[in-house]
Order: structure tokens, then sequence, then C-alpha cells
């Protein structure tokens, strides 16, 4: 995936008792790219985030992160807040009132790292807000500044507890480009806490499926959205898929680009904004995928996997088909579907209108 | 305009008064930040204590004093072998008489500005590597900072004004411990005195009026800064 070598593992195997109910894992997130935490609100993901960043204390386990020991409650092991090199991006901005933007972003800023000030604020888009204050800000741009100033403390890790909740439609599009670029060129792991799909759909690589403080489901992203037994939690995702191909084709004028996947199958996605031979990641609505009438000329061949009733309606079934070796969902007619009666393994035709296309990280 | 004795009496009474304040600033500010953000055992006790001269008898406070501080008490004894300090009957006593009256006003005033402070600014310079003490110092300190300026004033005009506690304990000793208001009960208790009794009276409004009208110019433009509307 990621050219970049790979950061430090956070090994979580802890409990805590919260409330009415308990939160209890053990999971390990990956050492690169986004993990999210996803789950309806009170599951417990922004608890799990003050584990890690060691603003609570669990009652029970270990907390490590690339194999140095956060907390262990058995070990008598601790590592303060303040020097466990963790950023965190919380709900609220929560910008020091007192500082301007620039004193903000210098906070956490460490005399032995390499400052990195001039590419953080350009990547950001600060360059124009340092000398602002924090009350004066945008609610977009004052989360821009948060996460800036974690970055500047040049952290091991960087939690984001939904980073964009409270943010209208066009701020929302954008801070996300924003992160996206963050999570491209920055060889940072992050933890993503959200319960916004669109946010995990844009942003994670791995996901991990919070309910009342247990771990449900979890795993790299495209195979956790590709599980119909997870229908009835993952809602919210409307069945999407994400599954990888290659450029072939960039999109040129009124042409949209084509993208191939490894069994050599191509097809036309929105979005091919990148020379041939870059990998992207394709994603694809369930309802935007049809089974090809017989005989069509641009349909997939895929091999149907499974199946179950759609909860939208009594009309249509939702089933997952291999790709190349991939998983992908489609929500289909039941009427088309029962005539055609595939056994496990068949191949099916599809037609997918316009995937989205967008740069692999 | 104002003659010597009268300008001997302020002189006397802002010594007394801002020494006393700057005796409870640093403790005070530091029982106030635990009674704000810590849980211990005893807090309620503690809080008690600290309460206390607010509701007893200034002169049972200054009995206590003379009783705890005297030459004959070991802490009293102490004080004078290690910094040769006489507290009872002098100016320095008056000292400590007017701090132990202001200082649950001082706490009380900080205690509530602390509170306000958001934790969650504490915990985000935390997570951006400050220890405790930094993140006090650089977060919650300047945050709090009008509230502990109204503290401060408060506890300046209590010192200020400070009579029961002050007269048990240090007496009403003329250049030595007779502050503004032991000098207008003089005054009051002395026939034919009512025309300098009314001028100090004056005086000491005056004085309370500068220091309020000060306290809230600064904690207004403090509010300003935090608010970020400055300039």
């Amino acid at each position: 995936m990621s050219e970049h070598s790979a950061g430090p593992v956070l090994d979580l195997h802890c409990a805590k008792r919260l409330g009415d109910f308990d939160l209890e894992l053990s999971s390990i997130l990956p050492g690169q790219g986004v993990s999210a935490l996803f789950g309806p609100s009170g599951s417990g993901k922004t608890s799990l985030l003050r584990l890690i960043s060691g603003l609570d204390r669990p009652d029970r386990g270990h907390v490590r992160l690339g194999g140095e020991p956060l907390v262990d409650i058995d070990g008598r092991r601790w590592v303060a807040v303040h020097r466990r090199r963790i950023g965190v991006v919380f709900q609220e901005p929560r910008l020091f009132p007192h500082y301007r933007v620039r004193g903000n972003l210098c906070y956490g800023m460490r005399s032995d790292t390499p400052s990195r000030f001039d590419d953080i604020v350009t990547l950001l888009g600060l360059d124009t807000l340092l000398e602002r204050w924090p009350a004066t800000l945008s609610g977009g741009e004052a989360r821009r500044v948060a996460i800036g100033r974690a970055l500047l403390s040049a952290p091991r890790l960087l939690l984001l507890d939904e980073p964009l909740s409270g943010l209208d439609g066009s701020r929302k599009g954008e801070l996300i480009d924003y992160l996206q670029r963050l999570a491209a060129e920055l060889a940072l792991p992050m933890v993503l806490v959200s319960h916004d799909p669109e946010e995990v759909i844009a942003l994670a690589d791995h996901l991990l499926l919070l309910e009342r403080g247990r771990v449900v489901a979890e795993g790299a992203l495209p195979e956790v959205l590709g599980r119909l037994d997870l229908e009835a939690r993952l809602d919210g995702f409307d069945g999407a898929s994400l599954l990888e191909a290659t450029v072939v084709e960039e999109a040129r004028g009124a042409r949209l680009g084509r993208l191939a996947f490894d069994d050599g199958q191509a097809l036309a996605a929105l979005g091919v904004d990148a020379p041939v031979g870059t990998r992207m990641r394709l994603r694809f609505a369930a309802d935007a995928v049809e089974l090809a009438p017989p005989g069509a000329p641009a349909a997939l061949a895929a091999r149907f996997a499974a199946q179950v009733p759609s909860r939208r309606d009594p009309g249509l079934v939702e089933i997952v088909v291999e790709l190349a070796g991939q998983r992908l969902r489609a929500r289909v007619a039941r009427e088309a579907f029962e005539r055609l009666d595939p056994a496990p393994g068949a191949m099916l035709g599809l037609i997918a209108v316009r995937p989205q296309a967008s740069r692999q990280r | 305009m104002l003659s010597e004795f009268e300008w001997e009496t302020i002189r006397l009474s802002l010594l007394i008064a801002v020494t006393g304040v700057s005796l409870i600033l640093v403790p005070g500010i530091a029982l106030a930040w635990l009674l704000a953000r810590r849980d211990f055992p005893g807090k309620a006790l503690i809080d008690g204590l600290v309460h206390l001269p607010l509701v007893l008898p200034p002169v049972v406070v200054g009995y206590l004093l003379l009783i705890s501080l005297g030459r004959q008490a070991p802490l009293g004894q102490w004080l004078y072998e290690l910094f040769g300090l006489r507290l009872p009957f002098t100016w320095q006593g008056a000292a400590v008489a007017g701090a132990v009256m202001a200082f649950p006003l001082l706490v009380r005033a900080m205690r509530l500005s602390l509170e306000a402070v958001d934790p969650g600014l504490e915990a985000a310079a935390r997570t951006l590597g400050a220890g405790r003490l930094r993140t006090f110092l650089t977060i919650t300190l300047p945050l709090a900072i009008p509230g502990l300026l109204t503290g401060t004033v408060l506890a300046f005009a209590r010192a200020l004004s400070e009579f029961g506690a002050t007269i048990t304990f240090a007496s009403n000793i003329p250049g030595e411990t007779r502050t503004l208001p032991l000098a207008l009960y003089t005054l009051i208790q002395s026939p034919g005195r009512e025309d300098a009794a009314a001028r100090l009276c004056v005086i000491a409004i005056v004085i309370a009026m500068c220091s309020l009208i000060i306290s809230e110019a600064l904690a207004r433009r403090a509010r300003r800064r935090l608010e970020g509307r400055d300039k």
C-alpha cells in the first residue's frame, strides 16, 4: 500500500467500566494509514481514544505503541499523557483563546525534532490565519488549526475524534481533502473516531466496528464493507464497496478515465486524475451496480458469492460478488435475481454506473 | 492637602495590606487549584478551615493568632529564632492578621475562576507535550487572570479594612499598627476630632474606589485579550 516505512503498531488489550457497560477489547491497529473506530454514539469510541492518549486509565490490561507499553495495569507501567507523543484532535477544536493561531501552532513544537512548521502551515492552508485570534476563526479554520497544532507536536500517532462533526457540506469536503492529503503525505498512523460513514469511506483504510464497548468486526475497510452479516450495523454505508484498480486511461476533456482490475477487466470511472499505472480506489454505490441483461457488451464478469434479502425493500436483494479477488456489493431487483437463481460460484454479468475513483494511499 | 498624620496612616495601611496580600497570593492560588481540580481525602475539612475566618468573629481570629504566634507559642518562638521575627504588636503582625482574614475571599474568588477554565484546554495542552506545571502556567493561570485580579482586589480591600483581628493581635500602636480603620476608631473615640475622622473616612472611600476601578479596568483588559478581541 504505502511506500512509507510502517509506523508503530497500536496494541490494545484493555477494559474499562463505562456507565452501564464495559469497554473491553483486544485489537491491533496497523502502524500505517488511517484506522477508523466506527460505531453509534455511546459505543465507547471516544472513551477508547482517551485510553490511548492517556487522558484516562483502563481498569485492566495494557496499551502498547510500537511494542512500548504506554499503560500496563499488571506490569504497573504508566506513561503520562505529555510523554506519550500522541497527537489528539478533539471533537471541539480546543484552541487556546489567549494565543494567536501562530502561538497555538507552536505550543507543542519540540526543539529536538526538525521543524516542519512551513510544510504543515502550507499543507493545511493556514498561511493567512497565523496572526488571527482563535475567536475570529470559522469552524473549519479552527479545526484545521487544531489539526496543525497536533501535527506540529511531532506525534508518533494522531488521534482524530470526529474531526468533521458540526461542519457543513462544503467545509466538510474541504477538510476531507486536507485530511486525505495529510494521510497521503505524512508517514503518520492515524486513528479516526467517527459515526459518519462518509468520513470513514473518505479517509479510512482499516475499520474497527464498536458496539456497546465491544469490537463487532475489524479488518481492512473494503473487506468489512463487503460483509453481508454486518448489513444492519453498516446501514449508513448504504452497501458501498471499495475496490482497487489501476489507471489504464487518464480522463481527458470530455472522456472519462478508465481503470482495469487485476484480471484485466476495465471500466470507466469518475475522478481518474492520476497517470496511467497508478493504483486507485474505486467506490461503488450498491444501487449503482446492476445485473446486466444476457449478452450486454460492457458487463463485468463477477463470481456470485452470497445474498441476503434487503432491509430496504422486500423487492430487493443484497448480493456480494467477487471481482478480481475483491468483494463488490450490489442491490438488485429480487425478481431479476431469482430468474437467474445463480449458485454460489456462478458467473454473473454486472453493469456498474460510474464508480468514483480516489487516490490510493 | 493631607496632613503628616494622614499620609503616615495611608502609607502604613497600604504597606500592611500589600504585605498581607503578597503573603497569601501564592498559597491562595495553590489551594484554590487543589480545591478546584483535585479530589483528596479531607477536602471538605480543608474547605471549611479556609472559610473559618469569614464566619468567626475577627476578635476570635486575633486571639487565636495571639496564642499560636505569640512569643510563648512554639510557632512564634520558631519564627523569632529563625528570622528574628516578632509578630504580636508589630506591623508584620498586622499584615498577618489582614492576610488571614482576607484568605477565604482570595481562595473563593480564585477557585471560582479556576473552575471556570475549560479542563478540555488543559487536556489539549497535556497531549501537546506540556507537563502539569507548564499546563498550569501557560493555560490555566492566564485564563483565570480576571478572577485572580478580582480575588486579589477583594483580599486587598479586606486586609485594608481589617479591624478586630488586628487590634487583638497587633494592638493599636501609632506609627506601627495604627492602620486607617484603627486611626478612624481612635479619632471617633476622642472628643472634638469629628472633622479629622470625616477626612479619614473620605480617604478610605477614595482608596477603596480607586482599587475597584483599577481592578475592573485590568480585568476588562484581560478578558478582552482572552476572548481575542484585542487589536
